[in-house]
């Protein structure tokens, strides 16, 4: 499984951060949301899905592949 | 349960479809709209999508692959016209009965408008695009209501060129919402940047030519956008026996009934962190509170959770990002906790009873905002909360 990040649509909410801190971070300055990683361990899956659910830019993605 | 319907397919009606399924109910899942497009995004209508930036296809929710990979029984351009609720049953537009077994509710709100024809609303994104395509160079634009929405609208409008007055009938605009000093600051961005802000005007109507004022003045445009403010769409649960107050009323589980739970914009319920009945028009609640409701229909009645969230929005105005976090509504207190407030650089904080219940920065880095919304949940005492930065 991939994440996916849609930088221009990111609104610094830090939701993702909240829900899945091992996958996500934010940028100092502005706030953008980090991908610290494209390929999570699958234990943190759980917690992706549940980032792309909350995210209120509809910013995240897990793709199949 | 075999049967789940989910009336309203925005952000709310979506993610509590996706829920079900990543809880792995794999019964019939029926989501019900009324507009004719596939579920989008509604925040970028009166920023990105509105000044251009965006065609409407970014709006979209999730890719169509994604939407089909969630095997729904999708209903769109077809309203919901009547609950009956001892035959377990919502009844459509077209003449269908669709029964359930689970029933979540998403209808969200619908713009409240004045006497008189022709002006825009902001709500959809067919409002958006007619409403883009009366913006423009030397383009005259009334708003009504200098809230959240029509502040937005101001900023992009101005943007493209256009003269924008906004009428505003309180002294201070926002300052409902988020204090007297905040809404003097956010006023002063609009002066700024050439918005012919006028305060204490309300207006009575639309007309031919603009808008009449309460005073009976003619104030002369080009377009006119009426935002001052939503009603929930709760008329077709009139006679349902749901109890329906400025929204479907739910308690800390979202539950308005038995099976029966409602989500986003529509739904009223008791928030035991602030211990208050709320009924929240941002876009996260949509997200968070489908996502409960989802998971508390199909949990058992011991398993289920209250819905307990620090709401939060955000909204682009000019060059400043404003944050919030918390239930700032019907706070007693405010106070500057970092930066500065001429500069449009700082975090406010805002007391209600003890506690500190919310924060409001513009213009900061987001994480420093992180740490308040952390002190919001954790219910910190406001002279705790204060003594933390002094």
């Amino acid at each position: 499984m991939r994440v996916e990040l849609d930088e221009p649509k990111c609104v610094a909410s830090g939701q993702c951060v909240l829900t899945a801190p091992e996958v996500f971070d934010q940028r100092d300055d502005d706030g953008v949301a980090i991908l610290l990683t494209e390929h999570p361990a699958p234990e943190l899956l759980d917690g992706v899905r549940e980032a792309v659910a909350v995210c209120p830019a509809a910013a995240i993605r897990l793709a199949d592949r | 349960m075999r049967r789940i319907v989910v009336v309203g397919a925005s952000a709310a009606g979506l993610t509590a479809a996706e829920t079900l399924r990543r809880e792995g109910f794999d019964g019939t899942v029926t989501l019900v709209g009324d507009e004719p497009h596939a579920p989008y995004d509604r925040p970028p209508l009166s920023k990105q999508l509105l000044a251009g930036a965006w065609p409407p296809e970014r709006l979209a929710l999730r890719p169509p692959a994604d939407l089909a990979a969630l095997d729904l029984d999708t209903r769109l351009g077809v309203a919901a016209t009547r609950l009956d609720l001892p035959g377990r049953a919502v009844e459509l537009a077209d003449g269908e009965r669709l029964p359930y077994d689970g029933l979540i509710l998403a209808t969200g709100v619908r713009p409240r408008r004045l006497p008189g024809e022709g002006a825009h609303v902001l709500r959809t994104l067919d409002d958006a695009l007619t409403l883009r395509a009366g913006l423009g160079p030397g383009r005259r634009l009334v708003v009504v209501g200098a809230g959240f929405l029509g502040s937005e609208v101001a900023s992009v409008a101005r943007r493209s060129g256009a003269h924008v007055t906004l009428l505003e009938p309180a002294g201070v605009p926002l300052a409902h919402a988020v204090g007297r000093r905040v809404g003097e600051v956010l006023s002063e961005a609009h002066r700024e940047h050439g918005v012919d802000l006028r305060v204490g005007v309300p207006v009575a109507a639309v007309t031919e030519d603009g808008v009449r004022l309460a005073d009976g003045a003619e104030f002369e445009a080009d377009e006119v956008l009426v935002a001052i403010g939503s009603l929930p769409n709760t008329e077709w649960l009139a006679d349902s026996g749901l109890t329906v107050l400025d929204g479907v009323v739910c308690d800390a589980y979202c539950a308005a009934a038995p099976d029966v739970y409602a989500a986003g914009d529509v739904a009223r319920w008791h928030n035991p962190l602030f211990d208050a009945s709320m009924r929240i028009e941002h876009r996260g609640n949509a997200a968070e509170q489908g996502m409960a409701a989802a998971r508390n229909l199909l949990a058992d009645p011991a398993a289920r959770r209250p819905f307990a969230p620090v709401p939060s929005f955000w909204s682009d105005q000019y060059d400043a990002r404003i944050q919030a976090y918390g239930h700032l509504r019907g706070h007693q207190a405010v106070a500057i906790v970092e930066g500065d407030l001429a500069a449009r650089r700082f975090v406010a904080a805002y007391r209600a009873g003890d506690r500190l219940v919310g924060a409001l920065a513009v213009g900061m880095p987001p994480k420093a905002v992180r740490r308040w919304r952390r002190s919001v949940a954790a219910r910190a005492a406001w002279t705790d909360a204060l003594a933390a930065v002094s």
